[in-house]
């Protein structure tokens, strides 16, 4: 087999194991949209705000330490505590349900009824407000991210592709790692909201605010679900970005990631971020593979919005976005 | 880090609020630094090394020559927008010297300093030609620059092939940005020069998605890799090149991808990883026992007192301890104590460092000596090479510092700044 395809076969892989991990970040978009009309500016900030926690409750840091320190003059830093992985992430959960409590409690219940613009600007808000917060808790520096997931190269994969072909490709264990969880998360939500009574409340409120409300359904306990749900989905995408990088402040910036797939994907369909993800994520690296050496190169970022646009002209409500006519 | 926005704060607050400057007599050093935001894990212990010196001259000595220092820090957030909008809201404070830590705000400083006269010191960044002491007159960027930086590289890769390195082939990854293109037009100098093929490879900011390029280099087998980045990027690079299972010795950053925050979250794999540098680091220095005594168990430290001895904080040090003794120099010059934003540019156009002068200091041996002239605003250029050793978690200097390849690096440095000459109307010379 050439070269050029095998390179191009791998360059396929990789893209589709990013894009896993662009739909991861999409995904919470979708969710909070889907249910709320509300566009959140502050998933990326949720990410990040989730993996700070994770590891400070791993560390055994104290939140607001150097506040404290400050005001009291006393040298507080750590718990002196190390948590396993499974144990901080389940507290980290738990701090987001009360993160999506308090959003819905402090700000969008006082918002019903408003104009999209009108609660798109506050998320604005919230994500600056979060990212200030965070910074405060738990401080500034690059954090160290090791949940106990492997990294580098399979070697599994790079030995058989090249007794097969003459050349191993690479695949990184994180990556494969996070396609097997995005995977559980897509099926844990799919049984969730088909099978559970509150899931079931959730796709009425979703179809109808008004229909569900007068059934009964309370729709402050929707909002509370589905930014909780959306807030352990950023702990999933901090958790994976995180891990590649360590847990720093650009984390907030995957949402730009995830921007061209909801275009793509639309911005109501769980299975839209998915396919989404993948077609932005295989489409960016096979450009780059095959034009970038004649541009100069870095095409990524860019092109993964035209072929978002692209789309966008031929299927504005996105691949899986449900059509919307209004008729005067 | 909490204290320090309070602090930051209540300085923009001062800064914007009062009708009256800080007396006149104060030593006036504005920071443009960058706690928040994505570049703040690197901004921070710059800051506070640059804080931390120049409140321990305070401590000890009552500041320079008898005269205080007043530290006017402001957030940038590595915004260009910004630090303009910093540079604008200080520089009617009597501010003596501006450093502001990215490439990009050192570019729009560059003619409003001058047209200001304030000088500006970009410590091996902004623009390389700045040199050129004979155009730009207000702005310097001794001891090193970027065309000095990849010269260094190159010269270490030579040093380990026995100075013969046509045929080889040699990979830039950088930030694609103004700052991470500087370098390419010496690489390409010293390709021609030297025979080996240069493969650029481009990054987009922030830098976190990464994976073609690595490919690629999984692809092209290149036998060295050098990196020019800064945040995100950093990082990033060296745990997709622990993936890739690169070699980490043929992996070399520039030095402003050389901190503890780009190797530590690699772990182990990080090992054996260089990056350029053009001062020592670590803490055995006596200046540390005085910054603890002074400084941090005074609990004037400007941050938490926790990035003491990091490679970031000894920059931002460094850089510190160059302000201040361009002011002493200055204070000499014109034998006066309360010295304007001209006198520090001549402080600084006659500031030499030696080895007494850094000893005396309590940095011994911390950096190359050099000397600023006129026509020479850049230093003599040396670098050296660290490495990284995550066992015990330190970086540690492989090589003694040495001198660029001027050979190539003059008639560049010549041409670029002629032509900023020419497009501005300027008249080279020293008067």
């Amino acid at each position: 087999m050439p070269d050029q395809l095998l390179f191009a076969m791998e360059v396929f892989l990789n893209g589709l194991m990013a894009g896993v991990l662009y739909a991861l970040v999409a995904l919470g978009f979708v969710l909070i949209f889907k249910a709320s009309g509300i566009f959140n500016y502050a998933q990326g900030v949720m990410a990040l705000f989730a993996a700070l926690t994770l590891v400070g409750i791993m560390e055994g840091q104290v939140p607001f330490s150097h506040l404290i320190n400050a005001a009291f003059g006393t040298e507080i830093h750590h718990f002196g505590w190390h948590l396993p992985a499974v144990a901080a992430i389940l507290l980290t959960g738990v701090v987001m349900v009360a993160l999506a409590w308090a959003v819905n409690r402090l700000i969008f219940r006082h918002l019903v009824g408003q104009e999209p613009i009108i609660l798109f600007m506050a998320t604005i808000g919230l994500a600056y407000f979060m990212e200030g917060l965070g910074d405060i808790m738990w401080g500034a520096d690059i954090k160290k991210l090791d949940v106990g997931l492997p990294q580098g190269i399979n070697a599994w994969i790079d030995e058989t592709t090249f007794n097969a072909f003459g050349y191993g490709f690479f695949i990184d264990n994180l990556d494969i790692w996070a396609t097997v969880i995005a995977a559980a998360l897509v099926i844990a939500l799919t049984i969730f909201s088909q099978y559970s009574k509150q899931g079931r409340a959730l796709r009425a409120v979703a179809d109808d605010h008004q229909a569900a409300l007068s059934v009964g359904i309370s729709l402050n306990f929707i909002w509370v679900l589905v930014w909780s749900i959306a807030g352990f989905v950023a702990l999933v995408a901090g958790i994976m970005w995180g891990t590649k990088s360590g847990v720093q402040f650009s984390l907030s910036l995957i949402a730009l990631k995830a921007l061209p797939v909801l275009m793509l994907g639309g911005f109501t369909s769980i299975p839209g971020a998915i396919v989404g993800g993948l077609i932005i994520g295989v489409g960016e690296k096979l450009f780059e593979f095959l034009v970038g050496p004649l541009v100069g190169g870095a095409t990524e970022n860019w092109f993964a919005y035209v072929l978002a646009l692209l789309f966008l002209v031929f299927r504005p409500q996105g691949l899986f976005g449900e059509r919307i006519i209004e008729r005067v | 880090m909490a204290t320090r926005k309070l602090k930051a704060a209540g300085a923009a607050l001062v800064a914007a609020c009062l009708t009256a400057g800080p007396a006149a007599a104060d030593l006036v050093f504005p920071d443009l630094s960058y706690r928040t935001g994505p570049y703040a894990a690197n901004g921070i212990p710059f800051s506070d090394g640059y804080q931390d010196y120049l409140t321990l001259l305070n401590e000890r000595d009552g500041g320079i020559g008898g005269v205080p220092i007043n530290i006017l820090e402001c957030e940038t957030g590595y915004n260009t927008e910004k630090g303009v909008e910093c540079y604008e809201a200080t520089k009617g404070e009597g501010a003596l010297i501006y450093q502001p830590l990215s490439t990009g705000i050192t570019y729009q400083l560059i003619p409003k300093a001058t047209a200001d006269g304030i000088p500006v010191h970009s410590m091996g960044y902004g623009r390389t030609s700045a040199k050129n002491g004979e155009v730009f007159r207000w702005i310097f960027n001794y001891p090193a620059n970027y065309w000095d930086g990849a010269s260094h590289a190159i010269n270490h890769i030579l040093a380990q092939n026995d100075g013969d390195i046509s045929g080889k082939k040699i990979a830039l990854v950088y930030h694609n940005s103004a700052y991470g293109k500087e370098p390419i037009r010496t690489l390409e100098e010293l390709a021609a020069k030297h025979g080996y093929e240069l493969l650029l490879l481009p990054v987009d900011h922030p830098g976190q998605e990464q994976k073609s390029q690595w490919l690629q280099i999984r692809r092209e087998r290149p036998d060295n890799v050098i990196m020019w980045g800064w945040g995100v990027m950093n990082q990033v690079a060296i745990q997709e090149a622990v993936n890739i299972r690169y070699p980490m010795e043929n992996f070399i950053g520039i030095w402003w991808s050389g901190s503890e925050n780009d190797v530590l979250p690699a772990g182990d794999g990080a090992d054996g990883y260089k990056a350029l540098t053009f001062h020592n680091l670590g803490m055995d220095y006596p200046i540390y026992d005085d910054l603890k005594q002074y400084v941090v168990d005074a609990g004037k430290a400007a941050g938490a007192g926790d990035q003491l001895g990091t490679a970031l904080y000894s920059r931002g040090m460094y850089a510190a301890m160059l302000a201040a003794e361009a002011a002493r120099t200055a204070q000499e010059i014109h034998g006066t104590p309360d010295i304007t934003p001209a006198m520090m540019r001549d402080g600084m156009e006659a500031l030499e460092i030696t080895e007494e002068k850094m000893a005396a200091l309590g940095l011994p041996n911390f950096g190359p000596t050099f000397k600023v002239t006129c026509g020479n605003h850049g230093g003599d250029g040396l670098g050296a090479m660290a490495q990284w050793d995550a066992a015990a978690g330190t970086w540690s200097l492989i090589s003694d510092y040495g001198p660029a390849d001027e050979e190539v690096l003059n008639p560049l440095i010549e041409a670029d700044s002629m032509a900023y000459a020419e497009e501005n109307g300027i008249t080279p010379g020293c008067e």
